[in-house]
């Protein structure tokens, strides 16, 4: 057994297991996330929400799934085929493949690489092709012009998440995301870091193309943007996509700041909770608040948008990013 | 042995790509092919151990670069047969000019010579005591050469300040501004009430606005011409007012 699991092929094994153990609760995950955010949304409007298939409605992502799958797919005359189709199974591998660093235990990533928030980052500044691409190829001017909102928007609001990422790693003085969530021991990083979380976390709602930034569907004005052509599975997918990639910038979220798989305090009802319990209800709580943020705020103006980030965010982060600098020199709390 | 099996499909892919992004018809197909040419690149850095350079690669190059020439690529309006037309009488010329740099390229190749000492200089001596490329990088960039560094810093400012300048014209006086705080900022507060049932409007105490302070502008042109309703952008401040 031994020799089996150390040669290639059990290696190989061991992996696939290990990327099934993700992915398959992930999807499950996703699926009723769709679920939670139409009951939680209904429940902040006073409607009813998804209550006929299944007891609660309970079953209506399978209904949904089912019904996505026997659709027809349809691709327009004009559309560049190939890219047509290749841009939405883009944007669902890359909602995946960035799951293979997040160590949602201590030691339980697939790949505890020393450069993993580097390789999360690089993931989801690549979000934006599935996008752009889907744009283009339907040969329509609704999606072109929510693919090149887009665009915009996921490049300039990358460059202040990017300011938050290195002020985090000031204090933790490696890339390696175990190493990040093991620095947050004594203190999460919410909390000294307050300023750069909340920035953090609505640069995350721009970055998935979420409400109140929504404008690459922007449904009033461009239809449904760059998902006007699509159909069934390969609308399938951008959907399943874009809730993996909340979930994706939630454990995000939850590494750098809400301490990943750690108790909020070290005392026995709390760490009687195994680890990746608390990582899955923070990643949760960060779900929520997606949600929550999208029944309570109206859609932002696409120039505010631009000013957020670039006359708002951009410095703020900077000047807090030197600020963070300055205080771990004075202070001698600069990582070694 | 799989190393060097990696290592030769990303370059063979790397190098085809590399071809695809000049010869491909479709501008839009070039820099689909340069950013899998970058990804083939991010590849060969993984394998010779540089996994900071390999990330960084696809976060600048391809996360932000090459979006942005795929964004401009996207709104050229190119006529193919226009690009194609001039492609043979210009060929001999192209192809001379060409010749030529390749020519000077072997030349120059052809007269390198190493100084003695250049073999030890090329790989610099990276500091032993750090544990990834990571850090020998930052101690180099920022400890061993922090001046240099800091100088290349400036001239890169320097060009970010001379491009804005060039660009930046100056706005009409009478341009109109946007207040973006007044724009986001709440007016008439709209809140969900519970109601009781069969309650109206008058058991709820009738409609509740925010008194709005009475611009000062607006109280003189109310006094000097006793018309009110001519400007527009004053007008939901009135309805304020009726309760």
């Amino acid at each position: 057994m031994e020799a089996f699991l150390n040669s290639p092929i059990g290696i190989l094994a061991i992996t696939v297991a290990q990327t099934l153990a993700i992915l398959v609760p992930l999807l499950i995950f996703v699926a009723y996330m769709t679920y939670a955010e139409r009951k939680i949304m209904a429940a902040m409007q006073m409607r009813v929400g998804p209550n006929v298939v299944g007891p609660f409605g309970l079953l209506q992502p399978f209904a949904d799934a089912a019904k996505m799958l026997l659709k027809e797919t349809i691709i327009p005359t004009g559309a560049n085929k190939a890219l047509f189709i290749f841009a939405p199974m883009l944007t669902f591998i890359l909602a995946m493949i960035a799951w293979a660093v997040i160590p949602v235990n201590e030691g339980w990533a697939i790949a505890d690489i020393n450069v993993g928030i580097l390789y999360l980052f690089a993931i989801s500044s690549l979000g934006v092709y599935g996008i752009i691409i889907a744009g283009w190829a339907s040969n329509s001017k609704y999606a072109f012009l929510g693919a090149l909102r887009s665009a915009a928007q996921m490049v300039s609001y990358e460059v202040s998440m990017g300011f938050v990422i290195v002020t985090v790693l000031l204090c933790v003085g490696s890339l390696n995301l175990t190493q990040i969530v093991l620095a947050q021991k004594t203190v999460w990083f919410f909390i000294p870091l307050f300023p750069m979380f909340i920035i953090f976390f609505v640069s995350t709602l721009a970055e998935t193309n979420r409400p109140p930034f929504d404008l690459a569907e922007g449904e009033s004005e461009l239809v449904a943007g760059f998902m006007v052509e699509y159909s069934s599975m390969t609308y399938a997918l951008f959907f399943l996509g874009e809730y993996a990639n909340m979930f994706l910038m939630s454990a995000m979220t939850t590494t750098l700041f809400l301490g990943g798989w750690l108790p909020p305090v070290d005392i026995a009802p709390f760490n009687w909770v195994p680890g990746p319990l608390w990582f899955i209800l923070k990643v949760c709580l960060c779900m929520f608040t997606f949600v929550w943020v999208r029944a309570t705020f109206p859609r932002y103006r696409y120039d505010q948008l631009m000013r957020l980030g670039w006359k708002v965010f951009l410095p703020l982060s900077l000047v807090w990013l030197v600020l963070t600098a300055f205080v771990l020199k004075l202070a001698g709390w600069l990582p070694v | 042995m799989i190393v060097a099996l990696a290592f030769y499909v990303f370059a063979a892919i790397l190098i085809a790509s590399a071809v695809m992004v000049v010869t491909a018809r479709n501008p839009v197909h070039s820099v689909l092919y340069l950013i899998l040419a970058f990804f083939n690149a991010a590849a060969l850095f993984l394998i010779a151990g540089a996994e900071f350079l390999a990330m960084i690669l696809v976060i600048v190059y391809v996360g932000a670069v090459a979006v942005l020439f795929l964004f401009v690529v996207m709104m050229l309006d190119i006529d193919f047969v226009q690009v194609k037309a001039g492609f043979q009488r210009y060929l001999p010329i192209g192809g001379i000019v060409g010749g030529m740099l390749f020519l000077e390229l072997l030349f120059v190749y052809g007269a390198w010579q190493f100084a003695d000492d250049a073999q030890a200089l090329r790989m610099h001596p990276v500091t032993t005591d750090v544990t990834t490329n990571t850090q020998a990088l930052g101690a180099i960039l920022y400890t061993d050469y922090i001046f240099p560094f800091q100088a290349a810093g400036l001239i890169l400012l320097v060009a970010m300040i001379g491009a804005i300048v060039l660009t930046l014209r100056e706005k009409p006086a009478n341009s109109r501004r946007q207040n973006i705080a007044v724009q986001v900022a709440r007016a008439h507060a709209v809140t969900m009430k519970d109601v009781p049932k069969g309650a109206g409007l008058a058991e709820m105490g009738g409609i509740i606005r925010r008194p709005l302070p009475e611009p000062k502008k607006k109280a003189l042109a109310h006094d000097d011409h006793g018309h009110g309703h001519g400007h527009d952008d004053d007008h939901g401040n009135h309805g304020g007012g009726h309760h």
